[in-house]
């Protein structure tokens, strides 16, 4: 019971994580019909910018309160990587939202690996692998037998808090509801003065701070390097196809499946070298008996 | 027609030779010992060594008056040769030593070049002694499975670590109940945890998880909830430095308390630094410490320092004692011949070296201990020496 107590809390953790990163994919898909597939860099490269920004602060001459510091790192990491999505949409996307769809996508993947080997190079990076400092106490106990840390509490209940604030923002604010009118109809939502370019660059703005919340608590648990984009990129893309990408809700709850894939695998399976296998069968098995995912609807062909 | 003129003169040096050999102390009576290195290319760092080692031990036999071999002193003489760090220089610089007709061959070092110019030593029935090759290749044929007659190493190789961990984790740890948590898609890493499975269980004491992740991989809380819960009381993880840190520290997270052991893999300061208290008095096994206790690893490292200005690395330590070997089987075999040279080599029963006594048994294998360096005060500390 306790064993599976803790498969259970290590699964939220990891959920929480692809979920987070899972909401970046399915958004820019809702409103653009197009995949990010450097989103996954993006999230690398917000790591990054926490361990900096981190590393900074904690070197400062004058300590600053520990909270005050926790929450500029969080700020600041979610303040450069929206910027720097929005500067690849600009960039890089903008010019081929006409184009075929295929240009696109061939772009994104351009892109992260631009992201990955830019970091490679640049020597304040480089290629080891380090930590983000961390910003709380670290701290392991037990509760009845199931071990648990401040880190992984801080993942579990931060992702859980941002994911309702943004259904809240998705679903009540006119920001929101920008968003869900594109993404139903991209030419005849501008006639109704919505400013489209707007709109997309404040998804991916959005994604990509999301992204970064939980970036920065990742590189606190995890160690971070320029690589480490490609597979938790893949498993968060899972995880909105599985939950029906395009659809909010649908990347949570896929992210989550992906957590409990991740976790109970070597659990039920005799090695943790069939992940993989499992997390892209069930895709593959997904996509032949309900191509549009758990919540994902059925699309309509409009003629 | 100028057959007959060359005979003469070379008659003529062979009695000036031989006058001059008997007149002076040391004029002909020295041995040549061929040095392959990669003095050039992608591992520089690792032929300097190569290089520096060889220098100084030459020196030593030097300075205190010569080998003695079958009753005749004789100095040593190094002929180096770079190879580049590649694989068909390396084959080419071996052969350019046969041809030369050196006694024996110190290197290549790293397998990629020791693996071709092994083939080389071998046809040319030349002995060769890698420092520092850790591939199984290099001393077995690849056709036959055989091993090869003239293919020696001073290092172990990779396996053995296993042997050697599993050793030390029941003599030492005391482990009743171990536990391996090893990167399945790793040869290295794969090739270390299975032999450490198999030394535990011919001694009775069988693993009670054996867990796997692949390269890349960054949470191990499901494997380490598994090891935790079947009540493992110490945790293998031959894995590279840039990942042990966070199994360690999840292993924490998720309740571990007991001591975790790793490989050579270990040796890079990079782990403390990620690491951090986490990695406080554990344990990885390894060629050689540079604060190791032994006389003769003291005086070795004082000699490097003092004429280099700096601490031996693995390489030069290996080097070093490749020499070691080479000069203790010219002492038994009595005379400067390759094949005699070969059998003493062979046959040496006791070594005691840099990097720890070693024994040769019909393979080019040595069978020799492996040093295990705690991690203590944010310093890899020597703790012991692990025999097999």
């Amino acid at each position: 019971m306790q064993f599976f107590v803790q498969q259970v809390l290590n699964a939220l953790q990891v959920g929480s994580v692809y979920a987070l990163i899972a909401l970046g994919y399915t958004m820019v898909y809702g409103i653009l019909t197009m995949i990010n597939f450097a989103h996954g860099d993006i999230f690398m490269v917000s790591t990054y910018l926490a361990f900096f920004v981190a590393t900074l602060l904690l070197g400062l001459a004058v300590p600053l309160h520990p909270a005050i510091i926790f929450l500029a790192t969080i700020l600041a990491a979610m303040f450069g990587t929206a910027l720097l999505a929005v500067t690849i949409e600009r960039l890089a996307y903008k010019p081929l939202r006409t184009a075929p769809r295929i240009s696109a996508v061939i772009t994104a993947l351009g892109v992260g690996l631009f992201l990955e080997n830019f970091m490679v190079a640049f020597k304040p990076v480089g290629p080891e692998p380090r930590f983000v400092p961390p910003l709380f106490p670290l701290v392991n106990f037990t509760i009845g037998g199931v071990a648990v840390s401040t880190i992984q509490l801080v993942i579990i209940v931060a992702s859980a808090l941002v994911m309702f604030l943004l259904d809240v923002i998705v679903r009540r604010t006119m920001v929101g509801m920008a968003m869900r009118a594109i993404s139903w109809d991209k030419f005849v939502v501008p006639l109704m003065g919505v400013p489209v370019d707007r709109i997309i660059s404040m998804t991916f703005a959005l994604g990509a701070s999301i992204a970064a919340i939980g970036g920065t608590l990742y590189g606190m648990a995890y160690t971070i390097d320029p690589y480490m984009g490609i597979r938790i990129g893949w498993w968060a893309f899972i995880s909105a196809v599985v939950g029906g990408i395009g659809n909010i809700r649908g990347a949570m709850i896929g992210g989550f499946i992906l957590g409990f894939v991740e976790i109970f695998t070597p659990v039920v399976l005799p090695a943790s070298t069939y992940r993989d296998f499992v997390a892209f069968s069930l895709l593959l098995v997904l996509l032949i008996f309900r191509p549009s995912g758990i919540l994902g609807r059925p699309s309509v062909q409009k003629v | 027609m100028r057959r007959p003129y060359l005979l003469k003169t070379l008659a003529f040096l062979e009695v000036l030779a031989t006058v001059l050999g008997a007149c002076g102390p040391a004029a002909a009576t020295k041995i040549t010992v061929g040095l392959n290195a990669e003095l050039t290319g992608g591992i520089p760092v690792v032929g300097e060594s190569c290089k520096n080692a060889a220098e100084l031990a030459a020196k030593e036999v030097n300075d205190a008056g010569g080998l003695d071999v079958g009753g005749t002193k004789y100095t040593i003489e190094l002929m180096i040769e770079d190879n580049e760090d590649k694989a068909e220089s390396a084959a080419a610089a071996a052969q350019k030593l046969v041809s030369a007709g050196v006694v024996a061959m110190i290197g290549p070092n790293a397998s990629r070049n020791a693996i071709p110019a092994a083939e080389v030593a071998e046809s040319s029935k030349m002995p060769m002694i890698s420092p520092w090759s850790t591939n199984v290749k290099t001393t077995i044929d690849a056709q036959t499975g055989q091993p090869k007659k003239y293919v020696f190493r001073a290092a172990f190789i990779d396996d053995f670590q296993g042997v050697v961990a599993a050793k030390f984790a029941m003599d030492q740890l005391g482990t009743q109940k171990p536990a391996v948590l090893y990167d399945v898609a790793s040869e290295y890493n794969k090739g270390i945890a299975e032999v450490y499975k198999r030394t535990l269980e011919e001694n009775g004491r069988p693993v009670v998880a054996f867990e796997t992740y692949t390269t890349g991989d960054k949470d191990f809380s499901s494997q380490l909830t598994k090891i935790v819960a079947r009540g493992a009381d110490s945790l293998f993880l031959p894995n590279y430095y840039t990942e042990v840190p966070m199994q360690v520290q999840q292993a924490h997270k998720l309740g571990f308390t007991g001591p975790a052991v790793g490989s050579d893999s270990w040796g890079n300061l990079e782990l403390i630094t990620l690491c951090g208290a986490d990695c406080e008095g554990l344990y990885f096994t390894t060629h050689y410490a540079a604060d190791i206790a032994t006389p003769k690893a003291q005086a070795f490292i004082k000699a490097y320092e003092a004429a280099y200005g700096k601490t031996p690395d693995d390489v030069a330590a290996l080097t070093y004692d490749s020499f070691g070997l080479l000069f203790q089987a010219l002492k038994a075999a009595g005379k400067v011949d390759r094949e005699a040279v070969r059998e003493a080599l062979a046959s040496i029963t006791l070594y005691e070296g840099v990097t720890g006594n070693m024994e040769f048994r019909g393979t080019g294998d040595p069978i020799k201990s492996a040093v295990v360096i705690q991690i203590k005060n944010g310093k890899f500390t020597y703790f012991a020496t692990a025999n097999p």
